[in-house]
């Protein structure tokens, strides 16, 4: 099997806020991170304070836009989405706008835990056949992969970090609860995000 | 069609974008927006954006901005209907948004399946918060686009300019 890429039932279930706190121990060039809805912005919120986060508390499927008109904006940063399953589903399309754009500095990380977790764990079309990975490479991302365990995602996030992209790198998730919950101030969290970066005019 | 070709109006409106500093254009394309859109293409200056549905561009024009950009979002009022939940975001985080929104379901439309959004839109995206002027004739689309791109990116309001089908003509289908 470790000749082989992993897919979405080889991959080793992983905890979210664990490979959330690997990935964002990794940023140490002011990347900027749009954390999706729910437990995946929850666990980027808990995983430490960073400026150039983004966290959204409703949108469901936008994380993967907002952070490409960051991208188009800030071409020298490297712009990072987090989005569950869940939203990517809810906004396929975005993978064929960033497939037929090839953004080299955004890097795509989708949290797949095969459910709604948030709304009670109602199952997802990903659970059931839908191999986000391939989705996108068929969008001409060429680069998306399944982190085959931990220490795999931390070899692709370098990876990410490190080459050109458009990258997008799928996990598959326990159903652990998330560390904590973000902060109910979408205003603030919009001024933070931009000091952080150094837009705010 | 070369960059010279479409109404006067049409290539005033992008130059003011232009001159606003608008470096982004996302559209899901309309013939009432051909002239930006071919503009977009030909400009080595702006990042022209094709989107397989509106709400990306919603959302784009959010991250344009937390990123420093300025940009616009070109579609016709069917996409508006697309995009309502999606101004949550533009609404809660206080983003600026500019939309041109190319009518139909108006002025001389002889399709019905178009007049329940057409009638609809104007109401929907003030539901919304989004700030609504109309461009019915050349001469008002000049005016409009400046008063807009002012309280968009000076002001930071959402605006909606649409243009009447009576400027644009009606289509024939």
């Amino acid at each position: 099997m470790n000749n082989q890429p992993a897919t979405r039932d080889t991959a080793k279930a992983v905890a979210r806020f664990d490979i959330t706190q690997r990935l964002v121990a990794k940023l140490h060039h002011e990347e900027a991170v749009i954390g999706g809805i729910g437990h995946t912005n929850f666990d980027l919120w808990a995983a430490g304070r960073r400026p150039q986060n983004f966290y959204m508390l409703g949108s469901m499927g936008l994380a993967i836009p907002i952070a490409l008109g960051v991208a188009i904006a800030q071409p020298q940063r490297k712009v990072i989405a987090l989005e569950g399953d869940g939203s990517l589903l809810m906004m396929l399309g975005c993978l064929a706008t960033v497939g037929a754009r090839q953004p080299k500095n955004l890097i795509m990380v989708i949290m797949d835990n095969g459910a709604y977790e948030i709304t009670g764990g109602q199952t997802t079309a990903s659970a059931q056949g839908t191999d986000l990975a391939a989705v996108a490479r068929a969008t001409g991302i060429a680069n998306a992969n399944w982190a085959a365990d931990e220490a795999h995602f931390e070899t692709l996030i370098d990876k990410a970090l490190a080459t050109p992209g458009p990258h997008l790198i799928a996990a598959r998730l326990t159903s652990a609860k998330p560390a904590g919950q973000t902060e109910r101030d979408p205003a603030q969290i919009r001024d933070r995000f931009m000091r952080g970066l150094g837009t705010k005019r | 069609m070369t960059t010279q070709d479409g109404p006067a109006w049409a290539h005033a409106m992008y130059d003011a974008l232009r001159a606003q500093g608008v470096t982004q254009i996302a559209y899901v394309p309309d013939a009432g927006h051909r002239v930006m859109i071919d503009r977009s293409l030909a400009d080595p200056e702006v990042h022209s954006i094709p989107l397989t549905t509106e709400e990306e561009g919603v959302a784009l024009l959010a991250g344009a901005d937390l990123g420093g950009a300025r940009g616009v979002l070109l579609m016709q009022s069917s996409g508006v209907g697309n995009c309502i939940n999606m101004l949550s975001l533009t609404n809660g985080a206080r983003f600026p948004l500019l939309t041109i929104v190319s009518m139909r379901g108006d002025f001389g439309e002889g399709n019905p399946w178009q007049f329940p959004m057409g009638k609809a839109t104007q109401a929907v995206l003030e539901a919304m918060g989004v700030i609504v002027l109309r461009a019915e004739a050349p001469d008002d689309v000049l005016p409009t686009i400046q008063a807009a791109s002012t309280m968009a990116f000076q002001s930071g309001e959402a605006v909606a300019v649409l243009l009447s089908q009576r400027l644009l003509g009606a289509k024939k289908f």
